[in-house]
């Protein structure tokens, strides 16, 4: 394997990472001010804070990552996508900054307050809708560039099919990974009441996102043909992502095995999500940047990768200890800790 | 009205992330040691009121951390969103520490979680305290490698440009540049000093405000002797910095010194104000020593900004902020060596409310020094974002809507600000610490010298 494609590899891992972790905690928030509005906050709220608590700082670090990272590989990403990004960037960062500073305001801080979850409830659907706007313009035709300059075009943004169609699927798949997992970890609480709502939670959300996913896949027919043909050719990861979602919904519909039932729909997303990535392949923005013309140097590469690795043999151990003590200590999910 | 300048507003805008960020950033380095050094006397001296210390710092530092967190990936993104040019070059020659960065600042993330939600959790104390460890490593670490950035702004090497293009990249000698040793040390120990002043500072409000308990005079102590520790840490370094500057940035230490001339014996000038052509009038000179500071001897000969071109100046108000910076570091050190020196003296009382009060001022005082410093490095180094390779307009956006941007990152500082402080006031005052040492049954344990 060439250094460029050990790369966007390993970005696209932690880009993966970040749409389970983030859309768990997206949804999280969600859900916990939808129910606050119909007064059904006291059945879910433990089970969402005891999750989210010890979890939510690791979850914003998954993007820190991908984006200092891909600058550190792809450096002239920088210069596209940095030029372009300028207002759905910035509102991102905004959204992000409200969003984990109140939940920190809110959790250890002060009482709950109306307000700070309305917030957390709806930042955690704008985040998504905000940060999709990066891979609807890798798609091409929404940047402008002339005389070294490049410029977002907004009315194309706006005006277009495909870049809403993106943003709804974002939406509604966060709501679904959310559900599926806080489903699994109520059952972990045997917590049934939590339960219950959440597995409705899933099972209402499960249908739009396959439907989304669907949409969206057509869609991007009529906005790249190349990328599409491409997603044509690897039709089979789809159909594993097909595959894997109805295994995890008839689970769920079944009351049976929640954590497989997690599991499968994580290997949902991460079949889409590499078919699509795959499938851009070797293009980082249409049809302007590839992993090649924009590729650091080698022994740039080669840092980054060792130290990736070093990383990674710390931060595993690190996060398998954090798992242990949240996720997996029976006690502590159940709220006995 | 102003023309519309993307070069302008991008500085605006970073300086005012940066900025805010700094405050966050700083003491989210230095707090966590403190909380170590906490714990760990509780555990030594078995004395639950340096537990309950440590257990109350952290409750304060993970609010002051997630604005931290937040800022941070602000400027991570804005930093390709205003600087794309300039994070493309930096992403060839330097991205290695900005990467490493990522890994430090998750690593001390996971153990955070940790540690917050397992005081009671473990049977030994001892295991508790060995999880703040990863975590001071974790905030000193991010300082280290994100310092070396800076550094490498100041003094660019471990690459060649050949026709314009990057080539000959070497990671670890960008990494590691002269400026790295004395601006690393000087950024992290002075991260320390502010927190340990912050956190004295709350401790002497305490005191101020009649609440007498021992748990406050403790908590004044522990941080004031760290503060004269980390104090004269700072002087010692700041002398190293000064033999940098004169090394590698001349024009930058000249600039901070109004020192036009090149000569030996040259003095160094505090406050004092700068006519038209140049004179400095009403300031304090020492005579010497800025000589002394350059070289260690009176007959060093520091270079004086007329031996470079006048483009190639920094702004010249950069001298305020050096000597706002120098003062209140000397000022940081004698209040705090004068507590601790008073404190030994058994027969004084160093809880006097004078003391208390200059204690007090230091806390906010910190936080301005550490501002001074920031804008010292910074505008120093104009007109250069790179020095000597990229300027910072070179560097800049070339997008509309920088100016709207700015405005309403200034609305959400703000506020996020704002809120930050009422929220902290509203965590500890209605859970003030006599209350939960009554709590815990530890209120009246016995009365133990403060030492």
């Amino acid at each position: 394997m060439s250094y460029e494609v050990i790369g966007i590899t390993v970005l696209w891992v932690f880009l993966y990472g970040y749409l389970i972790v983030a859309s768990v905690d997206f949804g999280a928030g969600f859900f916990s001010y939808y129910t606050k509005r119909t007064n059904k906050n006291h059945i879910i709220h433990d089970i969402i804070q005891r999750y989210l608590s010890p979890v939510w700082e690791v979850t914003n670090v998954f993007l820190v990552f991908f984006f200092i990272g891909i600058v550190g590989f792809f450096p002239q990403t920088a210069f596209y996508y940095g030029s372009a990004l300028l207002i759905p960037g910035s509102v991102a960062i905004i959204l992000i900054a409200i969003r984990g500073s109140y939940y920190a305001f809110a959790t250890y801080g002060a009482k709950e307050s109306r307000f700070f979850t309305f917030l957390y409830g709806a930042t955690g659907l704008l985040i998504p809708a905000s940060l999709t706007t990066v891979l609807t313009i890798s798609e091409g035709g929404y940047i402008s560039y002339e005389d070294g300059h490049v410029q977002l075009l907004y009315g194309e943004l706006f005006g277009s099919l495909y870049s809403w169609g993106v943003v709804i699927l974002a939406i509604v798949s966060v709501l679904f990974i959310s559900a599926s997992f806080l489903t699994y970890y109520a059952s972990r609480a045997q917590d049934k009441g939590a339960l219950e709502l959440l597995r409705k939670y899933a099972l209402i959300w499960s249908f739009p996102s396959i439907i989304m996913g669907v949409i969206v896949f057509f869609l991007l027919g009529g906005r790249n043909p190349e990328h599409f043909s491409n997603m044509v050719d690897l039709w089979w990861m789809f159909a594993i992502s097909f595959l894997a979602f109805a295994a995890a919904t008839y689970l769920i519909w079944k009351r049976r095995n929640y954590g497989t039932a997690f599991m499968m729909v994580m290997l949902q997303y991460f079949a889409a999500f590499f078919g699509y990535g795959v499938s851009h392949f070797p293009y980082l923005l249409y049809p302007y940047l590839t992993i090649y013309d924009g590729f650091t140097n080698e022994t740039m590469a080669i840092a980054l990768i060792s130290a990736f690795i070093g990383g990674l043999l710390m931060l595993i151990p690190s996060l398998y200890f954090l798992m242990k003590l949240f996720l997996f200590d029976a006690d502590y999910v159940q709220g006995k800790k | 009205m102003f023309e519309y300048d993307p070069v302008l507003y991008s500085r605006l805008l970073t300086s005012l992330t940066l900025g805010f960020h700094a405050i966050f950033a700083t003491l989210g380095v230095g707090i966590p040691l403190m909380i170590a050094i906490a714990e760990w006397m509780g555990i030594k001296r078995n004395d639950p009121h340096y537990t309950l210390m440590a257990r109350r710092w952290a409750r304060g530092f993970v609010v002051i951390v997630a604005v931290g967190v937040v800022t941070g990936t602000a400027i991570g993104l804005q930093l390709s969103l205003l600087w794309p040019n300039f994070m493309q070059a930096a992403g060839h020659t330097i991205g290695l520490p900005m990467f490493m960065e990522v890994f430090a600042f998750f690593f001390e993330a996971i153990f955070l979680g940790i540690y917050l939600y397992t005081w009671d959790r473990f049977k030994s104390k001892m295991k508790h305290f060995l999880l703040i460890i990863p975590i001071v490593i974790g905030a000193t670490a991010s300082a280290f490698f994100i310092t070396t950035v800076n550094s490498f702004m100041n003094v660019p090497q471990g690459f060649e440009i050949i026709d314009g293009a990057i080539r000959d990249v070497s990671p670890l000698a960008a990494m590691f540049n002269p400026a790295t040793p004395t601006k690393i040390s000087h950024v992290i120990i002075t991260c320390y000093l502010t927190a340990a002043f912050v956190l004295g500072a709350i401790a002497a409000f305490n005191l101020l405000k009649g609440r007498n308990h021992v748990y406050h005079k403790k908590a004044l102590h522990l941080t004031m002797v760290s503060a004269a520790i980390f104090a004269i840490g700072t002087a010692v370094i700041g002398d190293f910095s000064g033999k940098y500057l004169h090394e590698y940035q001349p024009e930058k230490l000249a600039a901070a010194e109004w020192h036009f001339e090149t000569e030996s014996e040259a003095p160094l000038i505090l406050g004092g104000i700068l006519t038209e052509d140049n004179e400095v009038r009403y300031a304090l000179e020492i005579p010497y020593a800025l000589s002394i500071l350059a070289g260690n001897t009176p007959d060093t000969v520091v270079t004086g900004l007329n031996d470079f071109p006048e483009e190639l100046h920094p702004p010249l108000w950069v001298h305020y902020m050096f000597d706002l910076m120098v003062f209140i570091g000397m000022y940081l050190a004698a209040i705090s060596a004068l507590f601790v020196f008073m404190n030994w003296m058994k027969k004084w009382n160093a809880f006097r409310r004078p003391v208390l009060w200059a204690i007090f001022a230091g806390g906010p005082l910190a936080i301005v020094a550490i501002e001074a410093g920031w804008i010292f490095a910074e505008v120093g180094r104009q007109p250069w974002i790179i020095n000597g390779v990229m300027t910072v307009a070179e560097g800049a956006t070339a997008s509309p809507h920088v100016d709207i941007m700015l405005y309403v990152f200034i609305l959400l500082y703000a506020v996020l600000g704002a809120t930050c402080i009422a929220v902290l006031r509203r965590m500890f005052k209605s859970n003030p610490a006599e209350h939960e040492l009554e709590e815990r049954g530890i209120a009246h344990t016995k009365e133990q010298n403060v030492n």
